[in-house]
């Protein structure tokens, strides 16, 4: 067997030189707070609904509003506050496996404690 | 990711640390991102003991009939705008504006002790209402849930004012930006809790 000669060994040029990602300015930050500020401040929103519709909410309607808001507020943070979007793809590797093991842990829990019973079903279609 | 991307070092490490990594990355900030990934876990049952238990509450008050939303979303906007701050601590330090990395590290604590102060406000106002730790189930799982978060939160404070004491004396240069970062991370995890809690534990009944 030969050994590996050295021009195998080396990394190359590519590998070597650093991996360059246009990280946000600060102009950038304050357009991402205001986005943030404005899906809060539709959030918010939703309790005045009974003011605005003239009839209470259900639930169902509440949770199809409020989850894709906070849903997109948690990714905006994550991603351009937390530069996940930008650094080492280990870091969102490791942060999603937690995130998804959370998720996935808490919803066999509430099957085993019966969160999601006939009488939640009802209570989440009538509101 | 390839194995030659996770071997190689990357300039970020080699400016903080002056060597690199088993893995290319620094090991202070994998380590703040797997303590965040098992906080996802922490956090999560909080959350759905919460959910578990808020309508099984047989006597006591309930959470309608003590939140108040305009309140709460106020100081939820506080919380959130403290990223912001901390984003701007961050970039400024990056470019060894050390000035303004006072400025808004200070700012940062600044808006974390006004949302612990709105904090500690609503839970004197519940437990006047007669809402105490024991009244019931749903009271126990809400001061539990939102008082640990807000145990983050101080933990954050904390760390903030450390870092600010530091440049202070002169300690915290461009070559510890790094810290700033990880403290940042952390700062903007309690956030990204907080607008969890806040859509589930307050806005949805």
């Amino acid at each position: 067997m030969t050994a590996p000669s050295a021009v195998s060994e080396a990394p190359s040029s590519q590998q070597e030189a650093p991996t360059e990602h246009k990280h946000p300015t600060e102009g950038d930050y304050v357009k991402i707070a205001i986005i943030l500020a404005v899906i809060t401040a539709l959030e918010v929103g939703t309790y005045f609904w009974e003011d605005i519709f003239g009839s209470h909410p259900s639930t169902t309607a509440l949770v199809v509003s409020l989850f894709p808001m906070m849903i997109a507020k948690f990714a905006i943070v994550i991603g351009y506050f937390m530069h996940l979007k930008y650094d080492n793809p280990l870091f969102k590797r490791i942060f999603v496996f937690g995130l998804v093991l959370a998720i996935v842990v808490f919803t066999v829990v509430f099957f085993a404690f019966e969160f999601f019973d006939d009488r939640f079903f009802r209570f989440l279609t009538r509101g | 990711m390839s194995d030659a991307a996770l071997h190689a070092p990357t300039a970020s490490t080699e400016a903080t640390h002056g060597h690199p990594t088993a893995t290319g990355i620094s090991n202070e900030k994998l380590a703040m991102w797997v303590f965040l990934a098992s906080d996802c876990l922490l956090f999560g049952g909080l959350i759905s003991t919460y959910l578990l238990l808020r309508h099984r509450s047989v006597e006591g008050l309930g959470p309608a009939d003590v939140f108040d939303i305009p309140f709460t979303s106020v100081s939820s906007f506080v919380l959130l705008m403290s990223s912001l701050t901390m984003a701007l601590a961050v970039a400024a330090i990056a470019r060894g504006d050390l000035h303004r990395n006072r400025v808004w590290l200070g700012t940062t604590a600044f808006l974390g002790a006004v949302f612990i102060g709105g904090q500690v406000y609503e839970f004197t106002s519940f437990y006047r209402e007669g809402l105490g730790y024991t009244t019931n189930v749903f009271s126990s799982a809400f001061y539990t849930l939102t008082g640990f978060h807000g145990f983050h939160v101080s933990v954050g404070i904390v760390m903030l004012m450390v870092l600010l004491i530091m440049s202070l004396r002169g300690n915290l240069g461009p070559e510890k930006a790094e810290a700033v970062e990880i403290v940042g991370l952390y700062w903007h995890f309690v956030d990204i809790v907080w607008i969890i809690i806040f859509t589930i534990v307050y806005l949805i009944p």
